[in-house]
């Protein structure tokens, strides 16, 4: 492991701004579903109430796991049941960033060539990614002491945070050996997560014995605040253990850039539409863009499924379901819960524009976007065929995820005609400030383009904002920093145009001043 | 004879560094031109300015009779470039980048393409991820030579490639120019330049510091003198042109410049000779030269 420690260090280095983005807002988000199930339900009695109207629901326990309990600790370690599967698929992202990425661009033979060991890169990798998510864990135990729960259930959920990381970052690490590309390997590795979801949801909605063949599903069993059982961190190091083994008796068998499933043979001319450089993005975009169509379609399909009865649970707290109908009548529980959905879509839409975007940076430093602007192509051009993607591409993921939502809503309460076009109408309210996100991106690729991946600090800006900043009460002029929060709440609200014009506009004006900005200076700056 | 090239006191400075500090450059057309210097000289800098990618700070760039910056897109119809650091899309084989940059640029002549393929050895059918450096810039070299342009701006093309390559290259390149096509060659294999080019521009620290054929370049160098002396001899320290003298024994060993060579040998002749041994300037000794005094 000769070289490890150094290369963990710079990995640790590099990671130092992008880590704390993710790590965080998720360590925060617990202690958020604390405060307001504490909130919403005061007493023991409506706590009593909530977690048995959510046990009795079958779409809401598929999504968090079993209800256990009905203290404020036990809902909202519930309440915090996909945390772990976000955590997962980071994690995964990390690893794979850190080991085949690399190799793909030939850094790896760059560092392989110093004295560190064969194995150095993949140990600092995994390395890295379990100190990174075991910090998200420790940091989630301290907001949870914070805000007054047990302790040793706080260090039980922060441990199954941190685990769920670790046993994610080995099947990251098992996958980046397997194939030559980096996409590839994270697609394994993200369906493999998938895999151990859905057989989570599968043994929460009926067969046991499934709950116990996916690490989602055991990892539940650690019930923090209730039972705080430690053998599951115990089998989830030990599952680490092995599958860190196998990786490492993968790498051993291949060489530095190569995988253990072969890569197949391309075209040996190009294609008669290859010829644009539309075209192109097109080929450099369509993995990522189908990957969160399809993440949408898939989120927009439980959220749409699960409305029906969340709204009914709202409804058995009387006070609320109250307050509610008498600010909108009998829809509008439904309604309010769809314009939060909403937010929450528009947000992770955000998320791809921001990524897309930066896909022009990329290929900037990545200098391939030289024999491109040598071969008669402007860098408006250029440019546009990537801006294609990170706005229209948006407005696609972003209908996906809005129809998803209203066909799952439509079907349970058997109201497709009315519901499918509003609670995509909701979505796609969320478009202008998206693109604002898109296009800050652009600003920033053209007039600061070292700078350009701060973009992902304005989104965990709007985040925090949009997500925690009601419940923390923030002032107002700081909520007014994200263009999120000027969007109607539609459904529940009327649509207004004028903030969709105006979000537009600003949208608009940021990317015309990045592509000149781009226009004017050198490429490449790296 | 008219100029697809010509650069004129350009200047360019990234942050502290100064990449460039008033270099010159002509390149005449159907010329094959080396550009040669050490590494971080500027040569890659000075072509990124040609290309219209970077924009000089001061100075005056000319490229096929228009402006580099401000008419790029219309220039680059009428050249190819071949980059330092070929990297291609993981995810295309190499066919389909030649043939998509190819079409941008405005078509390229399919048997060409077939042809330089087989010549260079090359499977268009492997993903840009899996080719190897040599591989990679051959996918960029045939992408450059099937195209139908003026001319061709290649920076370190054969960095990468081995023996065998090295002469379908040379060979490629000399069929370009009896076509007519101006090349601009960046390269530090002086084999390579010495068999190709018919200038030369070397530069240094962003400076051009020599320009010529490659004849007028060896006349400015020094040749290498060993003579075995009959007799004493005295002031030949303090003739013009010597330089690295070393005396032993009655042997004799320095350097003389081109042009001071007779009245040195007169010299020596008096003195009487019993064996000489002379040495004309390798291209290598005269590139070593200007590479050294860098440092
Ligand atoms: N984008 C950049 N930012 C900062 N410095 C740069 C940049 N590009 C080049 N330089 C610096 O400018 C100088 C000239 O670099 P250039 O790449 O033109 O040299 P070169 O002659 O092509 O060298 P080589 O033979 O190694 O390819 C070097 O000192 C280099 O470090
Ligand atoms: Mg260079």
């Amino acid at each position: 492991m000769t070289g490890a420690l150094k290369l963990l260090l710079l990995i640790l280095r590099r990671d130092r701004l992008l880590a704390p983005l993710w790590i965080i807002p998720l360590a925060l988000l617990p202690a958020g579903y604390a405060a307001s199930i504490n909130e919403l339900y005061p007493t023991a009695a409506a706590r009593q109430s909530y977690a048995d109207a959510s046990a009795a629901m079958g779409g809401l326990t598929a999504l968090y796991g079993p209800v256990y309990g009905s203290g404020l600790g036990e809902l909202t370690a519930w309440r915090a049941g996909f945390i772990p599967v976000i955590i997962a698929l980071l994690t995964i992202l990390t690893v794979i960033r850190h080991t085949r990425t690399e190799e793909e661009a030939g850094r790896r033979e760059l560092i392989g060539a110093t004295v560190v060991g064969r194995h150095a890169g993949l140990a600092a990798a995994l390395l890295a990614a379990i100190t990174t998510t075991t910090a998200c864990g420790a940091l989630t135990t301290l907001v949870m002491i914070g805000q007054n729960l047990p302790a040793t259930g706080s260090l039980a959920l922060g441990a199954q945070f941190a685990a769920t990381g670790w046993i994610f970052a080995a099947v990251g690490g098992v996958a980046a050996q397997l194939t030559q590309s980096a996409g590839t390997a994270r697609g394994i590795a993200i369906a493999a997560l998938g895999a151990a979801y859905l057989l989570r949801v599968a043994g929460e909605l009926g067969t046991e014995a499934l709950t116990w063949a996916s690490p989602l599903g055991w990892i539940t069993m650690t019930r923090p605040y209730a039972d705080n059982r430690w053998w599951t961190i115990t089998l989830a190091a030990a599952l680490t253990a092995a599958l860190t083994a196998l990786a490492v008796h993968l790498s051993a068998r291949r060489d530095v850039g190569a995988g253990l499933l072969p890569d197949r043979l391309g075209p040996a001319t190009a294609a008669p539409t290859l010829r644009s450089p539309l075209a192109l993005a097109w080929r450099l975009h369509r993995a990522l863009l189908t990957a969160w169509i399809a993440g949408f379609a898939a989120i927009g399909a439980v959220l749409g499924g699960i409305a029906d009865g969340m709204s009914r649970l709202t409804g058995d707290n009387q006070q609320l379901h109250d307050m509610m109908a008498r600010i909108g009548g009998t829809d509008a529980i439904a309604d309010a819960y769809f314009a939060s959905m909403a937010t929450l879509l528009g947000l992770a839409a955000a998320g791809y524009a921001v990524q897309a975007t930066l896909r022009l940076r990329a290929e900037e430093t990545g200098l391939r976007a030289e024999p491109v602007l040598t071969a008669s192509v402007s860098r408006t051009r250029w440019a546009a065929g990537h801006l294609a993607f990170s706005l229209l591409g948006t407005a696609a993921v972003l209908t996906t995820g809005g129809a998803a939502t209203g066909l799952a809503h439509g079907l349970t309460t058997g109201d497709l005609a009315h519901q499918l076009g509003r609670v995509t109408g909701a979505a796609l309210v969320q478009l202008p400030a998206a693109w604002v996100l898109a296009a800050v991106t652009v600003a920033l690729t053209g007039l600061l383009p070292r700078l350009a991946a701060a973009a992902w600090g304005v989104l965990a800006l709007c985040l925090v904002i949009n997500l925690v900043g009601a419940l923390a009460q923030l002032d107002e002029r700081v909520m007014d920093i994200s263009p999120f929060t000027h969007l109607p709440k539609v459904p529940a609200a009327p649509v207004t145009t004028a903030p969709l014009l105006w979000l537009t506009a600003l949208a608009a004006v940021l990317t015309a001043t990045g592509l000149y900005g781009l226009r004017r200076r050198d490429i490449p700056v790296t | 004879m008219s100029e697809a090239i010509r650069a004129d006191a350009l200047t360019k400075a990234f942050g502290r560094t100064q990449a460039l500090n008033g270099l010159d450059l002509t390149v005449h057309t159907g010329e094959v031109h080396g550009f040669l210097g050490p590494n971080g000289a500027g040569k890659t800098t000075t072509i990124r300015i040609l290309l219209g990618l970077l924009k000089a700070d001061s100075g005056t760039a000319r490229l096929l009779g228009g402006d580099p910056w401000r008419d790029a897109t219309d220039l680059h119809r009428r050249l190819a470039y071949v980059p330092g650091d070929v990297t291609l899309w993981p995810n295309l084989s190499g066919g389909e980048v030649i043939d998509l940059l190819g079409r941008l640029r405005g078509g390229l002549d399919p048997r060409r393409r077939d042809d330089l393929l087989t010549r260079f050895d090359l499977d268009p059918r492997k993903k840009g991820r899996t080719y190897s450096k040599g591989n990679r810039q051959k996918v960029a070299l045939v992408a450059a030579l099937a195209s139908d342009v003026d001319l061709l701006i290649l920076d370190e093309p054969t960095s990468g490639l081995d023996p065998l390559m090295e002469e379908v290259f040379r060979q490629v390149i000399q069929e370009e120019r009896d076509r007519g096509r101006t090349v601009l060659l960046s390269s530090h294999i002086l084999s390579e330049v010495e068999a190709l080019c018919d200038r030369v521009t070397i530069i240094r620290a962003g400076r051009t510091v020599e320009t010529g054929t490659l004849t007028e370049l060896r006349h400015l160098s020094r040749t290498s003198i060993e003579a075995e002396l009959t007799g004493p001899i005295d002031g030949l320290a303090t003739l013009k042109g010597v330089h690295d003298l070393h005396a032993h024994n009655g042997k004799v060993r320095f350097d003389v410049d081109a042009d001071q060579l007779a009245p040195v040998l007169r010299h020596l002749g008096e003195a009487g000779v019993r064996n000489l041994i002379s040495q004309p300037p390798t291209l290598e000794q005269l590139f070593l030269r200007h590479y050294e005094a860098t440092r």
